[in-house]
């Protein structure tokens, strides 16, 4: 039975798996400063073991993560955190992690608890070995006793979305609700009401494009070259272009000329690079399919495939709607541009990273700024796109997840 | 080249060369016609660069993702033209192919169905119990592919009726009844393989000995997707058949609601033949070239009937291979094939919509 009140509530139901912590839920969460001494011991601590432990090693991106929570990185965080201002932790974070990446649900609760909370984080039902693997490592750490409090207040578990009962008990019960996972999972958990003082982050559906200074590319060196052709690869094919911040559409910027040329050069390489791609028969009937239907749909100048691995559509206009133009699996858009200034009608609310090649990131933020665009949170260099950080999606993680005393 | 021609060989006479020839001839005038009649086609066939009069061998020929009738709705001709319209049956939630016949390419399907059955059958008319229900009959304006599969395969009928009642329930009765009425004859059976399985094998399995079907013919198709989560294979449905009511001479069938009328038969060997009306062309998904005999991959499928639609060259979401050309056991000549299936949904990674069940 799912009740509210009292300190300590029982959640008993067959319906959750628990995969980190019991069903003993404190209500009474204690918040910390952020970036307190005990949790920065632990995500060091956790870093360590997750780097030692054997089955880790298979897994890119529990590395990744295990990196981004080391200690190195904690205390460059404390240097931009501390002192700054009085802050304490919101209280109780109830996390809907998203299903198709796995390691993300890490990175939400490590938000939550350097920002100084306590956290129940709602993990897939699907079993993604990354996830058995950090939590099981999680559990690890948590047993000293140094972490007796951190393992009161943070659960990470697993229920079938169905379950629209344990959805509305936690968001009643938090103080603030952080949902990851697009359009149609925001639509569904907003059906649970939060309490009247609660707040709520929603990571929507977002759509993030590329700009490239052609004359830059013909300047590169064949390991240049090589090494963006694999960032790019990593941005996009890895996560078979289905990620917020993956690019789906190029602008070539510079003279048309040599644009021509660096288009060629960097294409080529981004093919070889994309050979190793998995591209599974269902796979390439979809990008095939995506392809036709563009050619009835759209304007287009120009269409180029290497393979079925890469396909490139050169527009000849822009659709009012930029963020309608989305690849699958290695099929990208490329538009030509003397000036940003020409997209500035085209940059909406949805449009979130920028990845850049040849041009300063301060000549973009200046364009965003100067222009009031209504889109882009992240300007940052190819390779670095799918990378997460306590900056997200235009969020001050540390700042949003706590309150200010003053 | 007129459709017509074709009509006046035999379906599985044509050599390789032969073939080819005519196939080429065919397909090239149809990419051609669609090209001039179809904006959505001529649109595609434009971006991917293909120039007709180039063309040499109909492998040469674009072809268009089958899903792609179930995103546009693509036709060459007129909207009053067009007297059917035909959908796939999609399960729930999915889009729905739609194809749009005119007269010409309505009457060409059943054309060329009529000579590939005859091949089977013998060309006189039979007495036939469909096993299905009437009622998938209804609107007789919008054909599902059931629908289609019963209205094309009824013109082999000499008499006929329907093996299920509205409710799905087996008319025993009637089938006993019929089987009186027509003893010693030739029976020409017809259903769906699953609905075959599901309402009418396990439905005879209660009246034990009581039925003979031995001097049946069943000709089957829709493919084995739902029989195989039941881990019911080819053979054990043949013999399952034959064990409960003598019915030996069991044909499956490939074919599609985007190309109807040239149905893939299957011959007594087991294999399935390509006529003088289609072909199939195995293609490597990596880059899309054909596949060598006896290598898997995607199946391309080749109609010289739609004229109506753009429908002539289709990519499928099957994977087979091809066993061999001209040489069955069987006699029969043209490509012979295999088929495994639908291609497998691939885990798609990325990060929007995944509040999943």
């Amino acid at each position: 039975m799912l009740r509210l009140g009292g300190a300590v509530i029982l959640m008993k139901s067959d319906k959750i798996q628990y995969l980190v912590g019991d069903e003993n839920f404190t209500r009474e969460i204690i918040p910390t400063v952020p970036l307190e001494e005990t949790i920065c011991c632990f995500l060091e601590e956790l870093s360590k073991r997750l780097r030692e432990e054997e089955e880790a090693r298979n897994y890119k991106d529990i590395l990744t993560f295990a990196f981004w929570i080391r200690k190195a990185n904690i205390e460059r965080l404390k240097k931009v955190y501390y002192h700054t201002e009085c802050r304490l932790g919101k209280g109780l974070i109830f996390h809907i992690a998203p299903s198709n990446v796995p390691i993300n649900f890490a990175f939400s609760f490590v938000f939550g608890l350097l920002a100084g909370n306590g956290n129940i984080i709602r993990v897939s039902s699907k079993n993604f070995p990354q996830i058995e693997i950090v939590c099981r490592v999680i559990n690890k750490v948590l047993k000293e006793d140094i972490y007796k409090k951190i393992r009161e207040q943070n659960k990470i578990i697993s229920y079938d979305s169905q379950e629209r009962e344990i959805t509305d008990y936690l968001s009643k019960l938090c103080d603030m609700r952080i949902i990851w996972g697009g359009d149609k999972t925001i639509e569904e958990v907003r059906r649970s009401p939060l309490s009247s003082r609660a707040t709520e982050i929603t990571f929507a559906d977002r759509y993030s494009f590329g700009m490239i200074q052609g004359e830059k590319i013909l300047e590169m060196s064949n390991m240049e070259l090589k090494q963006l052709a694999l960032d790019f690869y990593n941005d996009t094919y890895l996560m078979d272009q289905n990620a917020c911040s993956s690019p789906h559409l190029i602008f070539w910027k510079g003279n048309k000329k040599k644009i021509e040329e660096a288009k060629e050069k960097l294409w080529e390489a981004i093919y070889q690079e994309a050979m190793k791609y998995e591209l599974a028969d269902i796979k390439v009937s979809d990008k095939y399919t995506k392809l036709c239907e563009y050619a009835v749909d759209l304007s287009i100048k120009k269409y180029r495939n290497y393979e079925n691995i890469l396909y490139i559509i050169t527009l000849d206009k822009l659709p009012e709607d930029i963020t309608k133009l989305r690849g699958k699996y290695g099929l990208f858009f490329e538009y030509e541009i003397e000036e940003e200034e020409e997209l500035n009608g085209y940059i909406n609310s949805k449009v979130q990273t920028c990845s850049y090649y040849g041009i300063e990131k301060d000549e973009i933020r200046e364009w965003v700024i100067d222009k009031r665009l209504r889109g882009i949170d992240r300007i940052v260099p190819f390779g670095k796109a799918l990378d997460i950080g306590i900056i997200w999606d235009g969020y001050d993680m540390i700042r949003s997840l706590s309150r200010i005393v003053c | 080249m007129k459709f017509e021609e074709l009509l006046n060989i035999p379906p599985y006479q044509l050599e390789k060369q032969e073939k080819r020839k005519r196939l080429t001839t065919r397909l090239g005038e149809l990419s051609e016609l669609h090209y001039h009649n179809c904006v959505a086609y001529k649109k595609i066939v434009d971006i991917l660069g293909f120039h007709g009069e180039k063309v040499k061998d109909y492998e040469e020929l674009p072809f268009l993702p089958v899903r792609l009738f179930k995103e546009l709705e693509l036709k060459s001709v007129e909207s009053e033209d067009i007297v059917k319209t035909m959908t796939s049956s999609g399960t729930t939630g999915q889009n729905v192919s739609k194809i749009y016949l005119d007269k010409i390419t309505s009457s060409n399907q059943q054309k060329a169905l009529v000579k590939i059955v005859s091949d089977f059958v013998g060309s006189s008319r039979l007495p036939m119990i469909i096993i299905d229900c009437p009622s998938v009959l209804k609107d007789r304006v919008k054909f599902s592919a059931r629908g289609a599969g019963i209205l094309g395969f009824s013109i082999f009928a000499s008499d006929k009726i329907y093996a299920l009642q509205d409710n799905m329930e087996l008319n025993i009765e009637a089938i006993k009844l019929f089987l009186e009425k027509h003893k010693g004859k030739k029976i020409l059976l017809f259903g769906f393989t699953f609905i075959i399985w599901k309402y009418f094998y396990q439905e005879l399995l209660k009246y034990p000995e009581e039925i003979d079907f031995s001097q049946g013919i069943l000709i089957h198709g829709g493919g084995w997707k739902k029989l195989i989560n039941e881990a019911v294979s080819e053979e054990k449905f043949k013999s399952c058949l034959q064990e409960t009511c003598g019915l030996y001479k069991i044909y499956d069938y490939y074919g599609m609601v985007e190309q109807t009328g040239c149905i893939y038969m299957e011959c007594e060997y087991g294999h399935l033949h390509a006529s003088i009306f289609s072909d199939i062309v195995i293609r490597n998904s990596r880059d899309f070239s054909p596949c060598k005999i006896g290598e898997k991959g995607m199946i391309q499928v080749l109609s010289v009937i739609p004229e109506s639609y753009p429908g002539h060259s289709i990519l499928t979401e099957d994977e087979g291979i091809v066993l061999g050309e001209d040489d069955c056991p069987c006699g029969r000549k043209g490509k012979y094939f295999k088929i495994f299936g639908r291609i497998k949904n691939a885990e798609v990674r990325g990060c929007s919509d995944t509040y999943e069940k």
